[in-house]
């Protein structure tokens, strides 16, 4: 435990005692968030379960209008993005915040860069008349009854990862800011490294979904 | 962190912190004003803000009730149309569930209380807290307005293919849910957090208060849960609004399905209800029979049972929806496990009352009547996940009277024993007691005038949610109704000499029930910062064999750097000479 006669750090917050019992505290929290967060993917993995059970046949068809190689290139943007993030958390920790300043806009860039190439998937999904739901999906180029069923589910999936890209470029542009008054360093690094876990959970939910809706034969 | 370096028998300095009967400086007093309300991160001011709210909202929930038992007097209709009746059972029970019974003991009571017991300034993370209550209120908003549109006619558990049909509101309500879940959410991941890390030097597991444990298990079911109930009324939403065809049988999804994901929320969910009730229990009986409780760990780990079991029953909901016989069984075995860490606990808190002191105050008074309602409450459960009585029962009134018995008789009545237990300590005033003891005899008398007889018109036959009934049911539900009336005129005269108390009620000392635990080693109301000083705790939270100075032990001021700010305060305070303690 640190030494409580030192005047307290800018960083430290009323209701702990010490920097340690704060990370500790946030770390856990984090880890309860992301146990929360696989949960609720967890309810999507088991829809795709049950609907691929009963109808093997759709999602092999309709599986092969995703485009493999884009999914594929966005993966391996992504699994770049989890290695610059890591190098992230180990600049701060050793006070190199030229070297934390720049992996966090590395990362915010591939971020981009896996949304870019999401937008071109969809739209061109959206051209053809593959729309999420019965109402809306015209697409006759899948011989199945139930074809919106696989991109309904397949649109959720990817939609509401999407939607924890976007949050954790916008944490990253504040982890970013942050970083440029100087707030981080060997001292506290606590929110750069909640972010990265973040970011790290962001990924393995993507290395999940790549394989589960583009790989299927 | 600090918890593991104590264990290791270190020897700290602590001094005796007697708590002041009249404080000048109180969470009241600090920071005054409706802004200061409103921006606070005072897991106390924020505990107070969602008791009044859920106040707000058990009010509105219990008026509809009202309404529907007087539109039951006759067996036609009396004063309200069929339409409107469906709307008014669906909105009393989504507003009793959502907004009443799950956020009412953890977000209420335990926000106020737990820190305190942990002997922490705050929870882990206080900014949370309180996005938590704006969640809630969102949620809330939401809510109203799918009843200035069309309401909502699904019943609370918006079984699909009905609520993709429906010509109400439901979407708005489910985005409510969906919102209003992650107020829960982050009630649980802050408990579970500020319970691992933010204890006092001395708490070990061990000596954590039962009331502690419950809220623990309660937000492990709560982070569970809760994100499979966000992501169902996400599909549901999906389903209603581009047809997903998912869950609608029509284009090519399952509605049992929907009931599988539906329950593994909202099972758990009964047990977010009543565990923390659980908690309050055994804090009240404890200090009302002057005696330790018996059975510590198994009551403290019967809570993790249940909330582990919990997880496994949620197919007993669908035991007549074309579930496969063997899943029906299994579930079927499996809820009646749920009745082994439950009878544990009750006959753990009977051997407590064995030879105790027993002083009869309001709390305590609640706290008999929750262990006659909820024994009632939880029998029938168990006939109800018996598979062949299932088929019988199944969607009859006994299944309303059962859950109005664990929900209402349990969680609720429970919620009053805690009410009356440490509303000295938030509010600093006493309630009348002779008055609060008129009162619990209306709620009891008035509850099972109410919900018995519904247990033999549903034996009979009668189906829940109708409108219309057949004449020989017609006794039973005037009597039903009756209770009704007797159980709002309970609630009035609380609602009266609580609000009197505030007002004009007597002062209340630091520790009005003598009790051994830690919230009670504060003033009443609390200091801003809950303790002036760090505090130490060398006892279990029931040691009532212990001198009471024992329980009063903070670290002593000049061995602690972190509190040299207001070490001129402590100083001037009434102290016994410094002892050393060694912890272990």
């Amino acid at each position: 435990m640190s030494n409580h006669s030192q005047a307290h750090p800018a960083h430290l917050q009323h209701h702990f005692v010490d920097s340690d019992q704060q990370f500790d505290a946030a770390k856990m929290g984090m880890w309860v968030f992301i146990v929360n967060e696989i949960l609720f993917f967890g309810g999507l993995f088991c829809a795709y379960i049950v609907f691929r059970a009963w109808y093997p046949d759709l999602f092999t068809q309709a599986a092969t209008e995703l485009n493999t190689v884009w999914g594929a290139v966005n993966t391996l943007v992504l699994i770049g993005s989890s290695l610059t993030v890591a190098m992230a958390i180990r600049s701060a920790q050793k006070n190199q915040i030229k070297g934390l300043q720049i992996n966090l806009l590395i990362t915010i860039a591939l971020a981009c860069v896996f949304l870019l190439i999401k937008y071109f998937e969809y739209s061109h999904k959206l051209h053809i008349g593959i729309w999420p739901g019965a109402e809306l999906y015209t697409y006759e180029g899948i011989d199945h009854p139930l074809a919106h069923v696989f991109f309904s589910i397949y649109y959720v999936m990817t939609g509401i990862h999407a939607i924890h890209i976007i949050v954790g470029i916008g944490l990253m542009i504040w982890i970013y800011i942050r970083a440029k008054k100087n707030e981080f360093g060997s001292e506290y690094y606590t929110p750069v490294e909640m972010v990265g876990l973040y970011w790290h959970l962001v990924d393995v939910i993507w290395i999940f979904l790549f394989p589960l809706l583009y790989l299927i034969e | 962190m600090a918890t593991a370096e104590v264990s290791n028998k270190k020897t700290l300095k602590v001094q005796r912190f007697k708590p002041s009967d009249n404080p000048s400086n109180t969470y009241l007093t600090d920071e005054k004003g409706v802004w200061a309300w409103m921006t606070t991160v005072d897991h106390k001011k924020i505990g107070i803000m969602y008791l009044v709210s859920v106040a707000i909202f058990f009010a509105v929930g219990g008026a509809l009730a009202l309404l529907l038992r007087t539109e039951l007097l006759t067996p036609a209709k009396t004063f309200i149309e069929a339409d409107t009746y469906n709307q008014l059972f669906t909105l009393h029970g989504a507003i009793m569930v959502f907004f009443v019974l799950v956020p009412s003991i953890p977000a209420a009571l335990g926000n106020f209380i737990m820190p305190m017991q942990l002997g922490a300034k705050d929870v882990a993370f206080p900014k949370l807290n309180l996005a938590s209550f704006y969640i809630y209120v969102a949620g809330a908003i939401f809510t109203f307005i799918a009843l200035a549109q069309h309401g909502l006619d699904t019943g609370w558990t918006f079984y699909t293919p009905y609520s993709t049909e429906s010509s109400s509101s439901v979407i708005w309500v489910t985005m409510g849910v969906f919102i209003l879940g992650f107020s829960s959410i982050l009630t649980g991941t802050n408990f579970i957090t500020t319970i691992h890390k933010m204890r006092a030097p001395g708490i070990t597991w061990g000596k954590l208060p039962l009331n502690v444990w419950a809220l623990y298990a309660t937000s492990i079911i709560q982070v569970l849960a809760t994100p499979v109930l966000a992501i169902t009324v996400l599909l549901l939403t999906m389903e209603r609004w581009l047809g997903f065809g998912i869950f609608d049988p029509a284009l090519g999804g399952d509605p049992v399905l929907f009931q599988h994901f539906f329950w593994f929320y909202s099972h758990p969910a009964v047990y977010i209800m009543i565990v923390p009730g659980f908690g309050i229990i055994s804090e009240v009986i404890s200090t009302f029979s002057k005696k330790t409780v018996f059975g510590y760990w198994a009551i403290a780990l019967s809570s993790l049972a249940i909330a582990f079991i919990g997880f496994l029953v949620w197919g007993h909901h669908m035991f007549t929806s074309g579930q496969s016989a063997v899943a029906t069984t299994v579930f079927s075995f499996l809820t009646f496990l749920v009745g082994i860490p439950t009878g544990i606990k009750i006959f753990n808190w009977i051997a407590t009352l064995y030879k105790g002191s027993i002083k009869m105050d309001t709390p305590m008074i609640y706290v008999f009547i929750f262990l006659f309602l909820f024994s009632i409450g939880g029998f029938t459960g168990i006939m109800l996940g018996a598979l062949s009585v299932d088929i019988h029962l199944h969607d009859t009134y006994y299944v309303v009277a059962h859950f109005h018995y664990v929900m209402m008789g349990g969680t609720l009545i429970a919620l009053l024993a805690g009410l009356h237990f440490w509303w000295p300590k938030m509010t600093g005033k006493l309630y009348n007691e002779k008055l609060a003891k008129i009162a619990s005899v209306f709620i009891f008398v008035g509850f099972n005038v109410t919900f018995l007889p519904q247990f033999v018109m549903g034996a009979q036959g009668m189906p829940r949610r109708y409108y219309n009934y057949v004449d020989q049911f017609t006794a039973f539900h005037q009597t039903s109704t009756i209770g009704s009336y007797l159980l709002g005129v309970g609630f009035l005269i609380i609602l009266y000499y609580l609000m009197h108390s505030l007002f004009k009620g007597a002062k209340s000392p630091a520790n009005p029930w003598g009790s051994r635990g830690l919230e009670w080693q504060a003033t009443s109301p609390p200091d801003f910062h809950n303790f002036d000083h760090t505090p130490v705790v060398i006892h279990g939270p029931y040691d009532y064999h212990q001198p009471m100075e024992e329980f009063q032990l903070g670290l002593a001021v000049d061995t602690n750097g972190h509190d040299s700010g207001t070490a001129k305060e402590v100083v001037d305070k009434e102290r016994d000479q410094w002892k050393n303690y060694s912890l272990g």
